[in-house]
């Protein structure tokens, strides 16, 4: 415990392998991916309803929810759901520091003031901020050696770019009993994604327990991709426009290269080449 | 090379300059005129690849700095405002981190390619040797371009580099060291370090251009190498620069932007390390501190070796050897294509660097250690015994009388106009 005190848990990662984790089937993945608006207003959801009670989301604003390529909610939806918190504001003309109404441009509020009272909230525990997550986590799989080129150049070829986003739904749907044999620290929680196994954050999602208004079934899987899309569209809000820009840069580049290519062959044709 | 120049000045301002500055008239005869090789192959395009590469780092890099801003705590944010907040912000960032990998990658070709021909060779020492220059520089400039992020991989790469002379303190104690303090500022790494490192990452590529400078100055004294080892002899032997190598140049260039876009638009990430996600943590340790792929031979030869100062200096030394390479190959001829035997080493030299490479990505143990250390051997048996070696032992297969008998076969006049392009403007007729 005394571990997890001083290093908010993190020993126990570096001490375990990393558990395999199987890849998923993401509408943001590829080169014409983008994001499912429905997916990341409940995602939204999810993560005000569950995530924020322990989870900042440091670098995205309020206003990031109205604008293209996220879920796109109205911006006077917006501007309700900003006026919802209350954001300490100042020094006023008198000096003093106040407590005023949310606005768009704000930064979303964290739940604890700083690590310190997020920790002693969470026996010792830090939950990370959340707002580049799908990007600072990927997963590790095993190759031979002599497969290894092959693969990553298959990667690459495929532009897979999803790793974080499979981890996380790994780890939101990973919480299992604990194998018998496997003494858990106090305050741990089982969990077969995690590296080491034992996670600090108790299991957040339940059946039924974010209620959908779409008629999306209300299970733990559905939860944890529209979280896990969400928190991808927060790490990486440009994601949508640069695929887009990205085919058309493309299709230019394809075109001049042909281009250039026969005109290339042209002033060199009587060289005999 | 010297060529008597065509440059005809065709207005009234271009005659004025002329007389003054004739820079026009260096720049036709180094870019137009030029005399080139008329047999060069597509490796022969990395050349002006890399200057392209120089640019994009340059002009990215200048947008990127007036954003960035280099503290301890907001170096990391004011890089995510670059990415959410600023017009194209996400463009320059990516294209400037990709634009680092897709420099290296241009450059281990452009170094292959003059190991595989013999470029190194007289009369071309020079001329490689500022081109490691230009390698060292790049590597100065890519490592402290990776710290400005402040993300974990960057803070722990910086500590675990800068800390690597303190092995000098094995030879005097003290001395490593207090060199490191110095490096840090400090007594560990703190802003006082980024912002120098913010400082020489700024510095540095303008003084790499500086070196570019010189390295075409260079080859343009002495010429191009080409596929054959065989040097111009004749007319024939050549092409002018424009249009013939410009427009083969343009294609290739196209070709390299497709990848680069690729990685831009598609995969940004893949390359890079998701740990420098997560702000920079002096108390909390990365579980594996890897650097950027095009590192990692140097990194395998580090941990190859037991002691810390001996693995410090064959790293260093896995790049200095190359300074040397000219005067250690001994072969008569240049080209690797009439070299029968050193043919197979160059490829198992090959093997090795890229073996290296994946070593270099795994944990110093077990049989990773082991195969990293039978490479590094091999690395420096290859530079060291290998090439004085095997060029004095081996017997070159015949070489062509010329480079026109190498592209047109027997046969055709050395001296002769045989596939001579009619509208060539550097024929000069005293060479
Ligand atoms: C009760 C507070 C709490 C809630 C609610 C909560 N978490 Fe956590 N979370 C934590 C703590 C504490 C940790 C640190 C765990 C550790 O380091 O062992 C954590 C860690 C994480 C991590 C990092 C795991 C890693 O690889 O280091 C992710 C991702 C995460 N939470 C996602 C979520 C999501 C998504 C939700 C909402 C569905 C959520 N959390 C809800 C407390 C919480
Ligand atoms: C910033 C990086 C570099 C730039 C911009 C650059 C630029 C160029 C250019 C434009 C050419 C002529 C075109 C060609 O034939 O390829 C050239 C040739 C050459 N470069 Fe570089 N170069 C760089 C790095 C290096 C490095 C790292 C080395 C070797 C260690 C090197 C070695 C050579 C040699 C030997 C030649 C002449 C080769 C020949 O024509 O056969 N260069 N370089």
């Amino acid at each position: 415990m005394l571990a997890v005190l001083l290093t908010g848990g993190h020993e126990v990662r570096a001490a375990g392998e990393a558990p395999h984790i199987e890849r998923q089937d993401w509408s943001f993945a590829g080169m014409f991916g983008f994001y499912d608006r429905g997916s990341l207003q409940r995602g939204y959801k999810v993560y005000k309803e569950v995530c924020a009670a322990c989870h900042g989301l440091d670098h995205a604003h309020y206003r990031n929810l109205s604008e293209p390529g996220g879920p796109e909610f109205s911006k006077a939806a917006v501007k309700y759901l900003a006026s919802q918190y209350e954001v300490r504001d100042g020094p006023d003309s008198e000096g003093q520091m106040y407590q005023r109404k949310g606005r768009p441009s704000d930064r979303f509020v964290p739940p604890y003031q700083n690590e310190q009272e997020a920790r002693a909230a969470n026996s010792g525990a830090w939950p990370p901020d959340l707002s580049l997550i799908a990007k600072a986590r990927s997963i590790h799989e095993e190759t031979a050696w002599y497969k290894a080129p092959l693969k990553i150049l298959m990667d690459i070829a495929r532009g897979y770019q999803e790793g974080g986003a499979d981890y996380l739904y790994a780890l939101l749907t990973g919480y299992q009993d604990a194998p018998e044999k496997m003494s858990m620290a106090e305050g741990m929680t089982y969990n077969k994604a995690f590296p080491g196994y034992q996670i600090a954050m108790p299991n957040p999602l339940a059946e039924g327990a974010v209620e959908y208004t779409d008629g999306t079934p209300e299970t733990v899987e559905n939860y944890a991709r529209d979280v896990t899309e969400f928190l991808m569209w927060v790490a990486e809000p440009k994601l949508e426009e640069r695929k887009r820009l990205g085919f058309r840069v493309l299709v230019y580049l394809l075109m001049l290269s042909g281009l250039l290519y026969f005109a290339k062959k042209l002033v060199w044709r009587d060289l005999g080449h | 090379m010297s060529h008597p120049s065509t440059y005809e000045p065709s207005n009234g301002f271009s005659k004025w300059l002329d007389r003054r500055l004739p820079v026009l008239r260096l720049m036709h005869g180094q870019f137009i005129e030029f005399p080139t090789p008329r047999n060069l192959n597509y490796l022969w395009t990395f050349g002006g690849i890399l200057s392209f590469c120089l640019v994009v780092q340059l002009i990215t890099g200048i947008v990127l700095a007036m954003h960035y801003v280099p503290s301890g705590d907001q170096a990391f944010s004011s890089i995510e405002h670059i990415m959410r907040d600023v017009n194209w912000g996400w463009l320059m960032r990516y294209s400037h981190a990709v634009g680092g990998s897709m420099f290296f990658l241009a450059a281990y070709i452009h170094i292959a390619r003059g190991l595989y021909y013999g470029s190194y060779k007289d009369p071309r020492e020079i001329l490689w040797i500022l081109g490691v220059l230009i390698f060292l520089l790049m590597m100065a400039i890519a490592f402290m371009g990776y710290s400005l992020p402040w993300g974990q991989m960057s803070f722990w790469a910086v500590t675990v580099i800068t800390n690597l002379f303190s092995s000098f303190d094995t030879i005097i104690p003290g001395v490593g060291s207090a060199i490191v303090r110095w490096i840090w500022g400090g007594y560990s790494v703190s802003e006082t370090t980024l912002n120098r490192l913010f400082s020489l990452h700024y510095l540095l590529p303008f003084i790499l251009v500086g070196v570019v400078g010189l390295h075409i100055w260079a080859l343009h004294v002495v010429g191009n190498n080409n596929p054959t080892g065989v040097e111009i002899q004749s007319d024939s032997d050549s092409v002018p620069f424009h249009p013939y190598i410009t427009m083969k140049d343009a294609f290739a260039m196209s070709l390299f932007w497709m990848i680069f876009a690729w990685l831009i638009f598609f995969a940004p990430n893949y390359l890079g390390h998701s740990d420098n996600y997560i702000e920079a943590n002096p108390l909390q340790t990365p579980p594996h501190i890897v650097p950027e792929w095009y590192f990692l031979p140097q990194y395998a030869i580090l941990r190859a070796i037991p002691s810390k100062l001996l693995g410090v200096i064959a790293m260093f030394a896995s790049i200095l050897v190359l300074f040397f390479v000219s005067w250690l190959d001994t072969s008569k001829v240049r080209s690797t294509k009439y070299r029968p035997i050193y043919k197979w080493f160059f490829w198992l030299f090959i093997f090795t660097c890229i073996a290296l490479g994946y070593l270099g990505a795994k944990p110093a143990e077990g049989v990773y250690l082991f195969y990293a250390r039978i490479f590094t051997a091999y690395y420096f048996i290859h530079f060291l015994v290998v090439m004085p070696l095997i060029g004095v032992i081996e017997r070159p297969k015949p070489l062509p009388n010329s480079i026109t008998e190498d592209v047109l076969g027997k046969g055709s006049s050395p001296s002769g106009g045989a596939g001579k392009p009619e509208a060539a403007p550097a024929a000069p007729e005293n060479r």
